[in-house]
C-alpha cells in the first residue's frame, strides 16, 4: 500500500545559497565584459534611468562534449531521403550530453538582462576599487552639518534630556521597589515616588557631516571635418565615462558642452553627441570658451573643475603656441585637465601633443591616446590614476 | 488543494496498485509526495535529491528551468522519482485528477524498473542511496565552514570535478581505490580519469573527498543515464496499459488519451526516449511470447543493447528514423530506415545513446610531471571550446601541465594545457 504525504507547504528555499552564488557569477561575468558594454554607442546620451538590455553569456559547465561532426539520428515524418537538406546549424556546439539530438538545441545559454545605466556605472566604477579615502578628497566642500539624535547616555545637558526614556526607567525603578515590598510583606503603598537622577536619560547626539561637492564637467571636443565617424564615435564614449564618473562621484554635477573648429561655441547634450561639421580647427578657440564659461559661471574656489579636451590633435600649426598657454593656464585652475588624442590612422601623436609634451609638466594634465574602442577603458583607468595622483 | 481530494488519490492507487500485482510487476514500497511548482522546480534543480550538497550550479539549474516555464518553452514534469527503496515520487498539487493517475502508474513503471533492472541492481543500493546524498551534503558543508578551507576552494575543486564528472568508470563497478599497484596509470585507473586525478593529483584530503563524492553520485547516476529510452519507454508503456483497464469515466479517459499522445508524440529530427521506449516495448509485447520476453529485457538490457537487438528494420520503418550530418552549416540526411539503411541508422543510434553520447577522455601517463591524456576517437571530435576549457579543469585537479590527444578534422593534435592554464593546440 502506496503511503500519501502531503508536502509541508511552508518549506525553506533550499536553493536560495545556491542561486544567489549564480547570481553573483554572473555578476562577475558582467563586471569583466564591461568594457565592451561600455563603448556599445546605443547606450551613450541615454538617460540615466533608462534601461538597456545586454547579452550576457551564461556560466558555462564546461564538459567534454562531441562537436558538430558527430551527427545523430532523428525520427522524421517518412519523407527523409538521403542527401535531403533538413535544417540548419547556428553555429552552435554540438549535442548537450545524455541527447542524442541536434538542430535546434538550446547550445548556449545566453542571457538577456536588464540594467540602468546607474547600475552599470556602479559595476563600473566597483571593478576600478577605487579605495574610500580616494573617494573623499573629491568631496571636499562641507555643506551640511546637521546633529542627529541616536541612542541615549545617562550623562548630559539639560536641552538633550529625553523625558520619555527618562519616565521609563522612573517607572522601572518603581515597579521593582514595589516587587520587593510584597516581598519583604510590607504594606505600607508609598504616596510618591520622585525622579531619581539615576532615571535620567539624555540623547546622544551625533554630528552628522555631510560633505558635499560641486563639479562641473567641460567636454571639449573637436568637431572639425577631419573628425569622422569613428573618431567622434570614439570621443563620445570617452565623454560617457568621464561623465558618468563624474556623476557618480559628486552630488551636484554640471556639464558644459563645447564644440569647436576654428570657433567654438557651447552646445547642448543632444548636440555635442550627435552633429557633425565641417572645417578647420583652432583648438585654442575651444580653450578659450572653456575660460569664458568658467569665469561667468563658476568660480574655481567653489567648484571642482574637469575639463576634458577630445581632437585627432590636426590643429593648424600657427595656434599651436596659443593652445599650449591656454592648457597651462586651464591647469591652474582645473582639478583635472585630460586631453584624449584621438589617432584612428597611426599610433604617433600629432605635432600638438608633442607640443604639450613637451612644455607642459603640470600634475594634473594628462594625456591619453585612443586607436580604437578598446583603447577607451584603459585610458580611462589612465586618467583616475592621474586623478588620484595628482590631488594628493 | 485542487479539484480532487487526497481521499480520491488513494481510491485509484488501490486500483491501480492492484493492476500493477496482476500484471507481474515487482515494486518496492511507493511513497508519494505532493508538493508545490516551485518545489517541483527545486527537486528537478537538485537531481531529485531533497538534501543535496550545494552547488551554484543547481541554482543556475533552478533560474534556467523556472526561466523556461515562465515563457513557456518546455511543460513542468508532471512527476519526479527517485531511486529508492522506499521508492518516493512527487506529485506536483496544482495538477488535474487525470494527470495524477496517468502519473501515479507511470511511477509504478519506474519503480519497477528500478528494482529489476540489472544496472540499477548491480550499481545502485536502492536502500542507502538517500543517506549517501545526505553523507555527502554534510561533509561538503563541513569543509565550505572549515575555515581553513571555506566556500573558494570548495567550489574550485567542485567546479572542476563537475566537469569531468563523466569521466569515470563506465560499467558501474564500484573498483577499490587502493595503492597497491605500480606504475603511472594503473590498469584499473585506465578507463576512470576521475579517480585517477583523485588519486594521483597533487590534492589535499578533503579535495581528493570532494572529488570522490562527485564521482559516487556519477555512479548512482550513470544507470539512470544508459537506460533512459528502455526506463521511460517501460514507464509509458505500463501507465498506458493500466490505464486503459482502470475504466476510467469517459471524460478522464479522453484526458488520458490526449496526455498519453502528448508524452509519446515524436520529436521532429531528434529522439523522443518516451516515444522510442514505448513504441519499441508495445511491439515487442505484440509478438509471440512477449510479455515474458519484454519483462526479461527489462531486466537485462541496457539502451544500447536494447537498440542493437530489438529495433528491427520494421520498427526502424515505422518510426521514420533516419541518420544525419552536418556538412557546413546544414544538416544533412545520410541515410533513411530502408531495405539498405537501417542497419547503419541503427547502429549509429546505439552508439550515441546513453553514455555513448559523452566522449571518453583517457590517462595514459605521465612525463616530466606533465599528464598525457587521450580522446578515444570514433569518427566522432571533440568541440573544441569546450575540450578547452575543460583542459583547464583538469590542471587544476592535477597540479600541473596537462596534454590531450585529438582529432581535429582527422588530423591528430595535442591541445596543450600549462600550469598558468594557457591553451594551445598543435601537432
Amino acid at each position: 500500500m502506496a503511503i500519501f504525504k502531503d508536502g509541508n507547504t511552508n518549506s525553506s528555499d533550499r536553493s536560495a545559497w545556491d542561486r544567489k552564488r549564480h547570481r553573483q557569477l554572473v555578476e562577475e561575468s558582467i563586471k569583466k565584459n564591461l568594457g565592451d558594454i561600455i563603448a556599445e554607442e546605443s547606450i551613450i546620451g541615454q538617460s540615466k534611468d533608462k534601461k538597456i538590455k545586454i547579452p550576457i553569456r551564461g556560466i558555462k559547465e564546461y564538459q567534454f562534449i562531441y562537436g558538430k561532426n558527430a551527427g545523430g539520428t532523428g525520427s522524421g515524418e517518412g519523407q527523409e531521403a538521403k542527401g535531403q537538406v533538413i535544417g540548419k546549424t547556428n553555429g552552435q556546439p554540438g549535442q548537450q550530453p545524455g541527447q542524442g539530438q541536434a538542430g535546434n538545441n538550446p547550445g548556449e545559454d545566453v542571457y538577456e538582462t536588464e540594467i540602468t545605466i546607474e547600475e552599470l556605472t556602479s559595476y563600473l566604477f566597483d571593478d576600478l576599487q577605487l579605495p574610500d579615502m580616494e573617494r573623499k578628497k573629491f568631496a571636499q566642500i562641507e555643506s551640511e552639518r546637521k546633529f542627529k539624535r541616536s541612542s541615549f547616555q545617562r550623562k548630559g545637558i539639560p536641552p538633550h534630556l529625553n523625558k520619555k526614556r527618562t519616565l521609563s526607567e522612573k517607572i522601572k525603578r518603581q515597579k521593582m521597589a514595589q516587587r520587593d515590598k510584597c516581598d519583604s510583606e510590607e504594606n505600607e503603598s508609598p504616596e510618591r515616588i520622585p525622579f531619581h537622577e539615576n532615571d535620567l536619560r539624555y540623547c546622544r547626539i551625533k554630528e552628522d557631516t555631510r560633505r558635499h561637492s560641486n563639479a562641473v564637467v567641460i567636454c571639449i571636443m573637436d568637431t572639425s571635418g577631419s573628425m569622422d565617424q569613428t573618431k567622434k564615435y570614439l570621443a563620445r564614449s570617452f565623454y560617457f565615462l568621464l561623465y558618468q564618473f563624474v556623476r557618480w562621484k559628486y552630488e551636484h554635477v554640471e556639464v558644459a558642452f563645447i564644440a569647436h573648429t576654428t570657433t567654438a561655441q557651447e552646445v547642448n547634450e543632444q548636440e555635442f553627441f550627435h552633429r557633425g561639421e565641417t572645417g578647420g580647427t583652432y583648438i585654442s578657440s575651444g580653450y578659450e570658451k572653456a575660460l569664458e564659461i568658467i569665469e561667468q559661471r563658476y568660480n574655481p574656489a567653489i567648484w571642482n573643475i574637469y575639463i576634458f579636451h577630445c581632437s585627432d590633435g590636426d590643429n593648424w600649426g600657427e595656434d599651436n603656441a596659443k593652445a599650449v598657454a591656454l592648457v597651462n593656464q586651464l591647469c591652474t585652475i582645473s582639478n583635472l585637465f585630460g586631453y584624449g588624442e584621438i589617432t584612428t590612422s597611426s599610433m604617433y601623436g600629432s605635432a600638438i601633443s608633442k607640443e604639450y609634451e613637451k612644455q607642459i609638466h603640470l600634475e594634473n594634465f594628462i594625456m591619453v591616446m585612443m586607436g580604437d574602442k578598446t583603447d577607451i577603458w584603459p585610458a580611462f583607468k589612465k586618467i583616475l590614476d592621474t586623478e588620484s595622483g595628482g590631488n594628493s | 488543494m485542487a479539484a480532487y481530494s487526497l481521499d480520491e488519490l488513494e481510491y485509484w492507487n488501490d486500483k491501480i496498485e492492484k493492476l500493477v500485482w496482476d500484471a507481474g510487476l515487482d515494486c518496492y514500497e511507493q511513497h508519494f509526495e505532493i508538493c508545490s511548482y516551485e518545489d517541483m522546480l527545486c527537486y528537478e534543480a537538485y537531481v531529485g535529491m531533497p538534501s543535496h550538497y550545494p552547488h551554484w550550479s543547481f541554482g543556475k539549474a533552478y533560474e534556467r528551468q523556472k526561466t523556461f516555464y515562465k515563457y513557456n518553452l518546455v511543460g513542468l514534469p508532471y512527476e519526479m522519482v527517485i531511486n529508492s527503496d522506499p521508492c518516493i515520487a512527487y506529485l506536483m498539487r496544482d495538477n488535474t485528477l487525470l494527470i495524477h493517475i496517468l502519473t501515479m502508474a507511470h511511477v509504478y513503471g519506474h519503480n519497477d524498473f528500478f528494482k529489476n533492472n540489472r544496472l540499477f541492481k548491480r550499481d545502485t543500493r536502492a536502500n542507502l542511496e538517500m543517506e549517501m546524498f545526505k553523507a555527502h551534503a554534510n561533509r561538503v558543508r563541513e569543509y565550505i565552514q572549515d575555515p581553513s578551507i571555506g566556500p573558494d576552494k570548495v567550489e574550485r575543486i567542485l567546479d572542476a570535478a563537475h566537469g569531468l564528472k563523466f569521466q569515470t568508470c563506465r560499467h558501474g563497478e564500484r573498483k577499490k581505490i587502493s595503492e597497491e599497484e605500480e606504475g603511472t596509470v594503473p590498469e584499473r585507473l585506465k578507463d576512470d580519469l576521475l579517480a585517477f586525478l583523485a588519486e594521483k593529483g597533487k590534492l589535499a584530503e578533503w579535495e581528493r573527498d570532494l572529488i570522490h563524492i562527485v564521482r559516487e553520485e556519477t555512479m548512482y547516476f550513470i544507470p539512470q543515464l544508459e537506460t533512459k529510452i528502455m526506463n521511460e519507454g517501460w514507464a509509458s508503456y505500463w501507465h498506458y496499459q493500466i490505464l486503459n483497464q482502470l475504466e476510467l469515466p469517459q471524460g478522464l479517459h479522453l484526458e488520458f488519451l490526449q496526455r498519453h499522445h502528448l508524452v509519446i508524440r515524436p520529436h521532429q529530427g531528434q529522439i523522443n526516449p518516451y516515444f522510442l521506449g514505448f513504441k519499441m516495448f508495445e511491439y515487442l509485447d505484440q509478438q509471440p511470447g512477449g510479455r515474458e520476453k519484454i519483462m526479461a529485457i527489462r531486466s537485462e538490457d541496457r539502451d544500447q543493447s536494447f537498440i542493437r537487438r530489438y529495433l528491427n528494420q520494421e520498427l526502424c520503418e515505422k518510426l521514420h528514423l533516419f541518420s544525419y550530418s552536418v556538412q557546413g552549416d546544414d544538416i544533412v540526411v545520410t541515410e533513411v530506415a530502408n531495405e539498405e539503411g537501417w542497419k547503419t541508422v541503427r547502429d549509429n543510434l546505439a552508439n550515441a545513446v546513453g553514455l555513448g553520447s559523452i566522449p571518453i577522455i583517457r590517462p595514459v601517463g605521465v612525463e616530466d610531471g606533465t599528464l598525457l591524456l587521450e580522446h578515444v576517437c570514433d569518427h566522432r571530435e571533440l568541440e573544441l571550446n569546450y575540450a578547452q576549457e575543460t583542459v583547464k579543469y583538469i590542471v587544476d585537479l592535477w597540479g600541473g601541465k596537462v596534454n590531450l590527444r585529438v582529432k581535429i578534422d582527422h588530423n591528430p593534435k595535442i591541445i596543450s594545457c600549462s600550469e598558468g592554464k594557457i591553451v594551445n593546440i598543435h601537432d
